[in-house]
């Protein structure tokens, strides 16, 4: 235990003076960092309009209530829309997330100095982008709709999938491998008995979690125009329809809870 | 039937595993490897199926150099080789029948395998080989369900139905309690003699080496430090091969089970 | 050789199927089948693969669900038009523009960054009391419920709904940005707080807690060295998730990188978006390296 002596005594203490030091100034500079982020916020906001915040809450949330329950006529199709693009998209995902987890994983990737790296910049760049930005991006490509959601919602998957899938790849058990390997079996036997079975769980668990992220994403994909309940969402707006909004928000919240309900329930019957 | 000739592994970190192991099998034995741990059992057992690429030497099994095959014609050779592991190493998310069928893989095509359409034959070899183990019932029960031993009797399966001429054996009752360890150690030697198989078998248990196995050969840091009938090995003998420490306790309790036995 | 084994040489093997219930197994392909079939070509294909094999007539209509089971259209002479821009995308990569709007690009990065720090601070302020609150092995049954509450209101609200609704309140810019983040990072540190707490050794509390330490001096020196590796780690990754969030909330005009990058968008300028797209994809690399090393030091 550390301890420094003072007048003469010696003061037990966690720790010693150096790494109190750094402590302190990693406090410091959170605080200071805190400071300056909040300054230029503050700098950035019209504190005089924020005076009547309390009276527009009330103005908006007396026009958003009641919900304009009639309006969900028109809304079906975009469930099924949304619906679609979170599914279809997942299952595409995993299509193309299945081959790159294979080459991105250190035991089963064909190449380490090739295909390993290639594979890998295949994650990194489809996770380091949001899937509103794929969005925005395939909207401009193949015009708004459905289909560009699709994509958007597909190619972001790939790296979220492909890299979970990844990993538990590298934490199989190699002895199940080394003993399908000494019956004789071929490469792609080898895959099939080995270690796709140990993987399998896995598998299942990931495309499931997905699915979820997915239906939350595609519901406001539609605010860049990629099709989904969204963009009624989008055009209540611009049309000021509040009670139009509150009804779409209910409708996607009861999408979400379902939709966590749902993958919550499958996972537990695979693992 | 398997001759190894100056057989040398050196790991890539530079640790020498084995270092000039030269001996021979004639059909039909059935060998114990012992050594302390690290002294290249598993290693040496590898080094014949190429699980592990040895350095230098040859491994010939019934006049076939295996350490200069190209991978296609390894594969082969490797139907002819079975080999029972430590921790059973059976797929576990996979049926006994699904494990005990993987030994054929590399007698049938991967769509056949894919879609589990294995011959016929296949199948009753299978069901006959199960039945021989006494696990005819657990067929479709998945592997994890199952207790130590009985993995292990699906792994011999696994094993056997390759119709091997060899049988490689890894530690068979390291993760088993005493009396398992016994039957599955009586089981392998039993169904090496049925069926006329050679077997090298790893087992760092001196006394149940000593009770089944007609020829000891002892390892020590990748050398062949003994290579003799089980009677032989003497407190000296176990000296050199483990270290000094008081065996006249471990040889003198294998007679008394042999008495055992007899009576 | 056993009865048994006599019964079973020369019988086919199979192996058993994951849904044993033959009716359940081909209901569900059926299920499947129709669903795909209905989500991508619709009901038209349907009633073309269906007149194919001669059960109903050609051209054969649904009536009114045809409207609805659509499928997913696919304006082919648009996706051409549009893999000219596709391919500018890629020159833009090629070739990214970070000069001529050094400005905006600045002026969102420098907002972006204020916003994640500012929100991940007090929203890691506001997530421990929350995440000692619904950790149940901790807190009393009415505060854990109120806290799971709060907790399943900040995950079930998309980021993007959050910001769209404080714009609406609070006006453009990076105040609605900072509230978002805050809140959306509640929801996700909280809950993954609070099962750490509800994971922990309970001995070393219940240790504490003998020696006639408050409910406060248990917390301090019973729960917090257990959960602090995992909320600094957890912290640090959701530092890098603000940040990402942050670079797409501008879309909806709270502030940061995302109204650079719509406008950019929008006037078609594919090397500025990639420049920022990069910065972007940089930004969130180096914080990756950053909290890998922060999370490898404390543990």
């Amino acid at each position: 235990m550390p301890s420094i002596e003072k007048n003469g005594l010696k003061v037990w203490q966690v720790r010693d003076q150096k790494a109190q030091l750094t402590r302190w100034g990693m406090w410091f500079a959170l605080v200071v960092a805190f400071v300056w982020s909040w300054q230029a916020i503050s700098d950035n906001t019209l504190w005089a309009l924020m005076g009547n915040v309390g009276e527009v809450t009330v103005d908006i949330a007396g026009r958003a209530v009641p919900p304009r329950w009639s309006y969900m006529d028109k809304l079906w199709k975009p469930i099924w829309d949304t619906l679609n693009i979170a599914t279809l998209g997942t299952v595409i995902s995993l299509f193309i997330a299945v081959p790159v987890a294979f080459m991105a994983a250190r035991n089963t990737t064909p190449s380490r100095v090739f295909v390993r790296p290639i594979a890998l910049l295949i994650i990194v760049s489809s996770r380091s982008v949001n899937s509103l930005i794929w969005a925005l991006l395939f909207v401009s490509i193949v015009g708004p709709g459905v289909f560009a959601g699709l994509l958007a919602i597909s190619i972001r998957s790939i790296g979220f999938c492909a890299k979970l899938l990844y990993e538990a790849i590298e934490e199989i058990d190699e002895n199940q491998v080394e003993a399908i390997t000494a019956t004789g079996a071929k490469r792609w036997q080898i895959m099939v008995y080995g270690i796709v079975p140990q993987i399998m769980p896995a598998f299942a668990g990931i495309a499931v979690f997905r699915w979820d992220i997915n239906i939350r994403e595609s519901t406001v994909l539609g605010l860049v125009g990629a099709g989904g309940i969204g963009l009624q969402l989008s055009s209540s707006l611009n049309t000021i329809a509040w009670p139009q909004v509150s009804l779409i928000l209910l409708v996607i919240l009861v999408a979400v809870v379902i939709s966590e309900w749902v993958s919550a329930k499958v996972r537990g019957a695979i693992i | 039937m398997l001759q190894l000739n100056g057989l040398t592994k050196v790991y890539n970190t530079g640790d020498k595993a084995l270092s000039d192991v030269t001996l021979s099998i004639p059909k039909g034995q059935v060998v114990a490897l012992i050594g302390p741990s690290g002294a290249g059992k598993s290693t040496l057992i590898r080094c014949v199926n190429r699980l592990v690429e040895p350095t230098s030497g040859s491994a010939v099994l019934d006049d076939v150099n295996i350490t200069t095959l190209g991978s296609g014609r390894l594969r082969k050779m490797r139907r002819r080789m079975g080999m029972i592991f430590q921790e059973y190493a059976l797929v576990e998310r996979l049926t006994v029948m699904e494990n005990v069928l993987s030994g054929r893989l590399g007698y049938v095509g991967f769509w056949r395998s894919f879609l589990r359409k294995f011959p016929q034959s296949d199948v009753d070899e299978a069901y006959r080989l199960l039945d021989r183990v006494g696990l005819l019932a657990m067929a479709d029960k998945r592997a994890d369900e199952l207790s130590g031993g009985q993995r292990q009797r699906v792994g011999i399966c696994r094993a056997l139905i390759q119709d091997p001429s060899l049988l490689l054996v890894d530690e068979p009752t390291a993760s088993l309690d005493p009396k398992t360890s016994r039957q599955i150690m009586r089981l392998i030697c039993e169904l090496c003699e049925e069926r006329g198989l050679a077997a090298i078998i790893n087992i760092h248990d001196v006394a149940l080496a000593q009770m089944f196995v007609e020829r000891v050969i002892g390892l020590e840091t990748g050398k062949v430090v003994f290579d003799g009938g089980p009677t032989e090995l003497t407190p000296e003998v176990l000296t050199q091969i483990y270290g000094e420490e008081d065996w006249e306790a471990t040889i003198e309790k294998v007679e008394d089970e042999d008495e055992e036995a007899k009576a | 050789m056993s009865v048994a084994l006599d019964s079973k040489l020369g019988t086919a093997w199979k192996k058993p199927p994951f849904i044993s219930s033959r009716r359940v197994r081909i209901g569900f392909l059926i299920v499947a089948l129709l669903y795909l079939f209905l989500a991508t070509l619709g009901t038209k294909g349907l009633a073309n693969w269906l007149a194919v094999f001669g059960i109903v007539e050609e051209g054969f209509k649904f009536g009114r669900i045809d409207r609805f089971f659509s499928g997913i259209d696919v304006n082919w002479s648009r996706i051409e038009r549009g893999l000219a821009r596709g391919m500018q995308f890629i020159e833009g990569f090629m070739n990214p523009d970070f000069t001529s709007r050094l400005d905006d690009i600045k002026q969102g990065m420098y907002e972006s960054v204020v916003m994640t720090v500012a929100s991940t601070v007090v929203g890691i302020g506001i997530s421990i009391p929350i995440a000692l609150g619904a950790a149940r092995n901790i807190a009393p049954l009415p505060v854990y419920l109120f806290c799971r509450f709060v907790i399943t209101v900040s995950r079930a609200l998309n980021e993007l709904i959050v910001a769209i609704i404080l714009v609406a309140i609070l006006g453009f810019g990076p105040l609605a940005g900072f509230i978002t983040l805050s809140f959306a990072t509640i929801g996700f540190l909280a809950k993954l707080l609070a099962e750490e707490i509800e994971d922990m050794n309970k001995v070393q509390a219940e240790a504490v807690q003998s020696t006639g330490a408050s409910w406060l001096q248990r917390i301090n020196f019973g729960v917090q060295p257990q959960v602090m590796p995992r909320l600094i780690g957890l912290s640090m990754y959701r530092l890098d998730i603000n940040f990402r969030e942050s670079a797409v909330l501008g879309l909806v005009g709270a502030g940061g990188i995302g109204a650079t990058l719509n406008t950019a968008f929008d006037r078609y300028e594919f090397g500025t978006v990639a420049a920022i797209l990069l910065i972007i994809i940089a930004t969130v690399m180096v914080l990756e390296y950053l909290s890998g090393i922060i999370r490898a030091r404390i543990k």
